[in-house]
């Protein structure tokens, strides 16, 4: 089989593999499969509402998905996206509430750009500390995650003479645009999507086109060789987490711009910074891979609401077929060894 | 279904239909009933009205706050011989802040003739939706929309949290009472408040240690929270903290199921929660405060039924109105005590004690 084939079926089997799954356990807890999965169609491709909804859903995995590929391409490990993320939306909401009469056209880049330097405040402590002090990332972000939760809480509260939420963004620096919520039957469907579209780009012209990426990428491959050959390790480091870190905050302007158009005290986390790790292994950390890794999570994430909506399938037994179908895709790897090894063996026959 | 059945659920729809049809003015509430009935068969032999809610992130079955609203909606939807689903009752759950917009709108596209959006936390999204969908008639509990098409239901939970606070500090022996709040947000700010002004009431000598836990749905922070406070010597601990609270209950329950003579009690929030409570044949459960979002989720459906249903305007649930009060204790407050309790709220009720709201 040539390689080309199996790895156009290697996805597609294992997508088929777990519906067929999914599809096992409806049926064993009583409800009917191809009902089930009709509403999840609907739920995605349905009419043009929920088309757009569901774009809506994957512009922040996208970013997210980046955030943590970028960081692997460089060896790092960042599981600080959702701390990243909850600044950026943070500093995006508040530049939205408090410049009333900025045009738009500065307003805007402007909240967009306070979300990313806040994102990449975020990531370069950790990388920071990396860098200098050799403290893991994994543990330093993971704790970043919850200092940015409870201080964002904190700072909303504090904004918001000790209300909830920061009231609603300025109009000249939402994402939102009345043209796409018009096409698309009143769906929070926002231009955010082009800037995560245009970051994918970014990502895949710093990290082939330029001499910097290429030193990125060459940290992540050996640190010892990088250094031997008279790159600097620190100060790549630093800076992968800090791109790593503008991407998450991005993410969060999507939701402080685009969706929600306000910030709101959390108790808990959003949940997007934790599912951009699969997002980004799904995709094998390239900036295409991501796209695709975003589009199934965020759509079987979006669709999946109306299987209870339409099927009467409880949450709990969607959230189990979703888990499955994406712990398919994921192992979509075994797959592949059990194809090459059919192959091989033929090959020498 | 029997003839009978039938026969009084076409009475039912032609009693509503006339009330409809009294009430001139009201043309949405007529059109949408319509709608609905066209599209599915079994609207036919009972009121031709469906209702839905839209659950915050704490789900349908978090034992306070949601449930009490889809028990309210279950008991209006049996009243009135609707079966769940299409044309019906029905509810969904939203796992995330970004599902309310598309969960009410789901249930928008459906044709409910009233959509709930169930706390605070929906009050944007809801907002959205009203304007969106003019011709819908939504509701929300415990944040106020100003839309002509919304009706929004508060309630006076200082009342309520006023009376635990007095049964408290009569009931305790160590003098010393827990408060275990859920997000630090206005509404549970209200039930802090009350509560401190109702111990105070009582005796301005106990203490009272008042701690958020910053969630509605973390148990194991409300479990740790209460082990603490017990330790300390707290005796009884009010929570207002939903699924957060349900910890409470847990450490609660363990310590009376070491030592059954434990001095440890919980008044349960939003709905009675005594079975919550339950160690074998004792119970840790002093009293609940009810805030009656059942009740109010239930008048407002029927309101809406029969063309009158109240939007644009909001409506405030107090103890006079008993949308707030304490449930049966069963037993565990004595008859005297009780009858303190019965006093402050005359006095409350009767306007002689104004609970604050706010902090000072």
């Amino acid at each position: 089989m040539s390689n080309r084939l199996i790895n156009i079926l290697v996805p597609a089997v294992s997508v088929v593999l777990g519906l067929l799954v999914g599809a096992l356990i409806m049926l064993f807890t009583g409800y009917d499969p191809i009902e089930g999965y009709a509403a999840l169609w609907n739920g995605i491709f349905g009419d043009i509402y929920a088309i757009g909804e569901t774009i809506r859903q994957i512009t922040p995995y996208i970013l997210a998905g980046l955030a943590v590929a970028f960081a692997f391409r460089t060896g790092l490990f960042n599981i600080g996206v959702e701390g990243q993320l909850i600044v950026g939306w943070f500093a995006a909401a508040w530049v939205g509430v408090a410049f009333t009469d900025l045009p738009a056209f500065i307003h805007l880049p402007l909240a967009v750009l306070a979300a990313a330097v806040a994102g990449a405040f975020w990531g370069f402590i950790p990388g920071l500390l990396k860098a200098k002090l050799k403290v893991h990332e994994v543990i330093v972000t993971i704790m970043m995650n919850y200092i940015a939760l409870f201080v964002t809480n904190a700072l909303i509260r504090y904004v918001s003479d000790g209300g909830d939420n920061t009231g609603r963004i300025a109009e000249s620096a939402s994402l939102g645009s009345p043209f796409l919520q018009g096409l698309t039957d009143f769906s929070r469907l926002h231009y955010g999507i082009l800037i995560a579209l245009a970051m994918v780009f970014v990502m895949w012209f710093i990290l082939e086109k330029t001499k910097t990426g290429f030193e990125l990428k060459a940290v992540g491959f050996n640190q010892n060789a990088s250094e031997y050959a008279g790159m600097n390790v620190s100060r790549n480091i630093i800076l992968s987490m800090v791109i790593a870190g503008a991407f998450a905050g991005l993410a969060g302007a999507m939701e402080a711009l685009g969706t929600f158009q306000y910030a709101n005290v959390k108790g808990g986390f959003t949940g997007i910074g934790f599912d951009g790790i699969a997002v980004a292994l799904l995709g094998a950390n390239t900036p295409l891979g991501v796209v695709f890794g975003a589009t199934l999570f965020g759509a079987l994430q979006y669709g999946s609401l109306n299987m209870p909506n339409e099927a009467g399938v409880p949450v709990e037994i969607v959230s189990i077929v979703i888990a499955i179908i994406i712990f398919f895709v994921a192992s979509g790897y075994v797959l592949r060894l059990f194809l090459e090894k059919i192959s091989s063996k033929k090959e020498a026959k | 279904m029997s003839k009978r059945k039938y026969g009084l659920g076409l009475s039912v729809m032609l009693a509503a239909g006339t009330l409809l049809a009294a009430c001139g003015s009201d043309e949405e509430t007529q059109e949408t009933n319509g709608n609905s009935g066209e599209g599915s068969e079994p609207t036919e032999e009972t009121a031709d009205f469906s209702v839905a809610m839209v659950t915050d992130v704490g789900g349908v079955d978090d034992k306070s706050f949601n449930q009490s609203a889809w028990e309210g909606i279950q008991k209006f939807g049996e009243d009135n011989g609707l079966a769940q689903g299409d044309g019906g009752y029905d509810y969904l759950q939203s796992a995330s802040d970004a599902d309310y917009v598309t969960n009410l709108n789901n249930l928008v596209r459906r044709d409910f003739d009233v959509v709930f959006g169930i706390g605070f936390l929906m009050e944007a999204a809801v907002n959205d939706i009203a304007q969106q969908q003019p011709d819908a008639q939504l509701a929300i509990i415990d944040a106020v929309v100003d839309q002509p098409n919304v009706a929004s239901v508060l309630f006076k939970e200082q009342e309520g949290a006023f009376l635990a606070g007095v049964a408290a500090a009569l009931m305790s022996e160590s003098k010393q009472i827990g408060f275990v709040g859920g997000m630090e947000i206005p509404v549970i700010e209200r039930f802090e408040v009350g509560f401190l002004a109702g111990v105070e009431a009582v005796d301005p000598s106990i203490e009272v240690d008042v701690q958020y836990t910053g969630a509605f749905d973390k148990a194991e922070l409300g479990k740790t929270t209460a082990n603490r406070m017990y330790s300390e010597g707290v005796d009884i601990i009010f929570h207002a903290a939903g699924g957060t609270g349900n910890g409470v209950f847990a450490e609660a329950k363990e310590r009376k199921t070491k030592d059954p003579d434990a001095n440890v009690w919980v008044i349960g929030v939003d709905s009675d929660q005594y079975e919550e409570g339950a160690v074998g044949d004792t119970n840790v459960t002093l009293t609940s405060m009810l805030k009656r979002v059942d009740e109010a989720v239930y008048r407002i459906s029927e309101a809406a039924m029969n063309g009158e249903f109240p939007g644009g305007q909001s409506t405030v649930y107090g103890l006079a109105e008993e949308g707030v009060g304490l449930a049966d204790s069963r037993g565990a407050i004595p008859d005297d005590i009780m009858a303190q309790i019965e006093e402050f709220k005359q006095q409350i009720v009767d306007g002689e004690i104004t609970v604050p709201e706010t902090r000072e």
